[in-house]
């Protein structure tokens, strides 16, 4: 389901990023986090136990349950860093980072 | 000592704006260090410029207030009396042991003279560089989070906290999905119904755990507050306009879906808090925007051995913690909403003013600020009394649901702990189970923890009032003291 | 108040040492109670890393007890290993210089003829143990009877295997000593216990509760600050410390000795502990104690001044003033026993500091096992101090 546009904005210009390899137009301004909601991605990370699918929950910094991969820096919480164009964000597995 | 003190004010919401400017227009030199790009907090958040909004979601007369604070602190800025450092990101506030050179900032009867403070930020969104910042009081501003009580799927993507949802309506101008249901308890689930209404999605249902009952028990003491009253019946007003189902006395029992929310299932409660027999409905949706009421930001107060009262920091009329140079005003003293917070921070910067000039302030001068701390108070004590998280949550918590989010310790392991193992307060329980030792420190979790396992809810400890790198400990300066941003 | 209470031993303080303790006196056929004014690890105990070391002691009694301790915390792990993350992960000394080489191969040719395992290893062998580490060191050594535990859960996992009955939240007040001197139990905020032998394993605090007893025993708290990273994967595999680490622990200053160990652990960070201070019980961030673990660790492992801490803690080592501990029964006041003052290595060491306590109860333990821990040690009048 594509969800509405608030009616308020008066967007400028659009860019382009990739997410997990896929092209996305964004507005630069937005957050990761919600440029990502608004191409209507939800869930970036998987948890480093379990596996389990999360996305944004407090959406202001504090429960960190939003992390993601951006520029190949991990654990970047999606719901306070802005989207830049060019931007390469990958869904985060675990701890975000490589064995070795 | 010809130099203006200094007063870092830390968070850039209503308190410490209004803190800020009052210290400000007192010839305080005042530096404003807050997380966010725009000043505003939670409360005033703005989208950012570049999504090229006109303003943010508020009513009228709220937009007209922050127009005023933001002008106040454009004025102060160019005048060179006050510094905004954006987009710092404060994880400790150290007092410094060093000499008593600026014993001007020690509050006048409370014992020992107050040597400095460093303000410890990291810069960037990216939170990687280390800053120092050099102050003669501190103003802690720090505002709250919202707490959520778990139940079966909290953890699905697409449910979110309330706060969250308006966040990132707020600042994003984004939606989480196309319908959503707003659950929980507390005045926060009014504007978030009606912001995700305006803003286009479907709200399903507002499902608030309240009795329509305890909502009249108080209304003597609600009533008293004619200003709020008129703005929950314009919320309920455009509920209604949107079509939205209230459902009152119901609570969310669980969230259904696979790697995505799907539905949710409500259930009627009784009188004690208890699930209604055969009253539970299924409700789809694809977004949960859920809270319980809010807590406050206490780690930078508690790192400087400021007293807490509960889980808020402790102040006086003046609202001085009882370390001396440090004030603190809004949530981080107790939840209340952004118009006390307005008021404490008011206060709080014509005492640190007065204070850091070596005179004691004349309470009379700010007599107005008080009496509407006064009043927002006691409504903020009735509020808490109706928005009470419904009392058997905690045995509807199935075993195998995930309580802390970070380290997915599940209620049953949380049970253990103090069933077998013989835990009894949350640090225990923590150290057997790793609930709390995760990214978030527990900020998420401890209300639940505390709920499961009948441990009291103590604030916890966090000297590090958010992750730090590694390398910027390393790096700190030797002597606390550093570099200063000139104003001009 | 409460009835009373009876068995054949109350062990004081339900932290690591007195599991031990609890577990062993269980064992040798003892009815046990455990009580603490606290929770189970609320002490030092649980703001410990879970050090089993061998490599950072010289040759001594303390030696002797780490390595009978190490084979005892083999035995436990093959039962509870799991549930208290039980790693025989080894450790790894490094030297950055020829000179602090040199220094450090000594030191192990001594802990060899001690029973150690102590292997040299060159600079090209340090990088394949350890991948991340700094390059430039000189060498190492590598010790693999070094072990890590996670000492909250095991202390709590063996005192629920003890089956000892265990009363957490509840103080004790004072020593029950009858007019002739012995001791027959403890009086508590919640009643008597009544018992023909108490230990005193109430680590920092033990000295409080000799001061009950009546008898001196002067244990003194070192502060240790602990850093701990997000969780990681495992990318750095021993116990990983620099060879000046040994004369920081064995240091009588009062000053901030920081060099740090590094660590992995099962649940996933890296723990960068810990700092030694003599300044009292004071709990306030010291953010030079963190700056000088950050600053080790990073000249350690450069790959974590990225990592990000996300907590420090403080701990309080109870220390006792020749770096020993108070193990055994105190003459002083009979039915008393002592096993507290570990230091820095009350995990490590508390296997067999039960196991003493335990055939000292049950009159099976020999005078020489116990002399270096004679509680009694520090009394000047006796002019025994070692």
């Amino acid at each position: 389901m594509k969800p509405p546009e608030p009616a308020r904005a008066r967007p400028g210009e659009t860019c382009t990023v990739t997410f997990d390899g896929r092209t996305l137009t964004v507005l630069p301004g937005r957050t990761v986090a919600a440029a990502l909601w608004a191409a209507g991605v939800t869930a970036w990370r998987s948890t480093r136990g379990t596996g389990r699918p999360r996305g944004v929950f407090c959406g202001i910094g504090v429960c960190f349950d939003c992390l993601v991969t951006v520029n190949g820096r991990p654990n970047q919480r999606a719901c306070l860093v802005p989207v830049r164009p060019g931007d390469v964000i990958r869904t985060q597995e675990g701890t975000g980072r490589d064995d070795d | 000592m010809t130099e203006r003190p200094r007063l870092a004010v830390v968070g850039a919401g209503p308190a410490g704006v209004a803190g800020a400017l009052a210290a400000a227009a007192r010839g305080v030199r005042v530096i404003l260090v807050d997380a966010g790009e725009q000043a505003g907090g939670q409360f005033y958040r703005q989208p950012a410029p570049a999504l090229g909004a006109r303003r943010p979601r508020l009513p009228d007369h709220r937009w007209r207030t922050w127009e005023r604070l933001r002008d106040g602190l454009d004025r102060h800025r160019s005048a060179g009396r006050l510094i905004h450092l954006t987009d710092h990101h404060v994880w400790c506030v150290q007092r410094e042991s060093g000499e008593p050179g600026t014993a001007e900032g020690a509050p006048a009867g409370r014992g020992s003279t107050a040597g400095g403070f460093t303000v410890h930020a990291l810069r960037g969104p990216a939170q990687e560089e280390g800053v120092t910042v050099r102050a003669d009081a501190v103003l802690l501003a720090t505002g709250g989070y919202e707490q959520v009580l778990p139940f079966a799927g909290w953890t699905l993507p697409g449910v979110v906290t309330a706060g969250g949802a308006q966040a990132m309506l707020k600042g994003g101008l984004v939606l989480p999905g196309g319908t959503a249901v707003v659950a929980g308890t507390g005045p926060l689930l009014l504007p978030v119904a009606t912001g995700l209404a305006a803003a286009g999605a479907r709200v399903a249902a507002l499902v608030e755990s309240a009795s329509p009952g305890a909502l009249l028990r108080r209304a003597p003491a609600l009533a008293a507050q004619p200003g709020k009253l008129a703005e929950g019946a314009g919320y309920a007003a455009r509920l209604l306009r949107h079509g939205v189902r209230t459902l009152t006395g119901y609570t969310v029992v669980a969230a259904h879906g696979t790697d995505r929310l799907e539905a949710v299932t409500v259930a009627a409660l009784d009188r004690d808090g208890r699930l209604r027999p055969g009253g539970a409905r299924r409700i789809p949706c694809d977004t949960l925007a859920v809270g319980h009421g809010m807590l406050p930001h206490t780690d930078l107060a508690e790192t400087l051995g400021c007293t807490l009262s509960g889980t808020a920091v402790r102040v006086d009329a003046e609202q001085r913690t009882d370390v001396p140079g440090v004030w603190a005003a809004g949530e981080a003293t107790g939840i209340g909403g952004a118009a006390l917070a307005l008021a404490e921070g008011h206060i709080a910067g014509r005492s640190a003013a007065a204070r850091l000039h070596g005179t004691a302030p004349d309470p009379r001068r700010w007599a107005a600020a008080a009496r509407a701390r006064t009043r927002l108070r006691e409504f903020a004590t009735a509020l808490d009394a109706v928005y009470a998280p419904p009392a058997g949550w905690p045995d509807r918590v199935p075993d195998d649901v995930v309580v802390c989010r970070c380290e997915e310790v599940t209620a049953g392991q949380m049970r253990a702990a103090t069933g077998s193992l013989g835990a009894g307060d949350l640090r225990t329980v923590k150290l057997l189970t790793r609930a709390g030792m995760g990214w978030c420190q527990g900020r998420v979790c401890a209300p639940a923890v505390a709920g499961l396992t009948g441990c009291p809810l103590d604030p916890g400890r966090r000297p590090f009032a958010r992750p730090v790198p590694i390398g910027v400990l390393a790096d700190l300066p030797e002597a606390d003291r550093t570099d200063l941003p000139e104003a001009d | 108040m409460t009835k009373r209470l009876t068995c054949d031993v109350v062990v004081v303080g339900a932290g690591m040492v007195g599991a031990a303790c609890a577990l062993y006196a269980a064992r040798a056929g003892l009815g046990v109670r455990l009580v603490d004014r606290g929770p189970v690890s609320g002490g030092t105990t649980g703001a410990g890393e879970g050090n089993l070391l061998v490599s950072d002691k010289e040759p001594g009694p303390e030696l002797r007890l780490a390595l009978s301790s190490a084979r005892l915390w083999a035995e436990l792990a093959r039962e509870h290993g799991a549930a208290f993350e039980y790693e025989p992960k080894g450790g790894l000394v490094v030297a950055p210089t020829p000179d602090a080489l040199a220094a450090l191969r000594e030191f192990a040719a001594g802990q060899r003829g001690a029973g150690v395992t102590a292997v040299p290893v060159d600079a090209r062998q340090l990088t394949e143990l350890e991948p991340h580490l700094a390059p430039g060191m000189a060498g190492g050594v590598h010790y693999p009877q070094d072990a890590q535990v996670m000492p909250a859960l095991a202390a709590a996992h063996l005192v629920r295997a003890s089956g000892a009955a265990l009363h957490t939240g509840r103080t004790v007040t004072g020593v029950l000593r009858t007019p002739h001197g012995t001791v027959y139990g403890v009086r508590t905020d919640r009643g008597d216990i009544h018992a023909p032998a108490v230990v005193n394993a109430a680590g920092t605090w033990g000295g409080e509760v000799a001061a009950l007893a009546g008898v001196r025993l002067p244990v003194l708290p070192r502060r240790g600050f602990v850093l701990v990273t997000e969780p990681l994967p495992r990318l750095v595999r021993h116990k990983v410390y620099a060879a000046d680490y040994v004369a920081d622990v064995a240091s009588d200053s009062a000053a901030l000795r920081g060099s740090p160990v590094v660590e992995g652990t099962a649940a996933g960070p890296v723990l960068i502990g810990a700092t030694r201070e003599r300044v009292g019980f004071d709990r306030s961030l010291s953010l030079p104690a963190v700056r000088a673990l950050a600053a080790g660790a990073v000249g350690l492992f450069p790959f974590l001044r990225r990592v990000r801490a996300l907590r420090t803690y403080a701990g309080f080592r109870p220390y006792l003033p020749d770096h020993l501990p108070a193990i055994g029964p105190d003459p002083r006041a009979p039915g008393l026993f002592h096993a507290c003052g570990h230091e820095g290595a009350g995990i490590g060491l508390a296997p067999g500091t039960g196991q003493l306590i335990a055939r000292a109860l049950t009159g099976e333990a020999s005078g020489p096992d116990l002399a270096p821990f004679r509680p009694e040690r520090f009394d000047t009048e006796g002019g025994d101090v070692r």
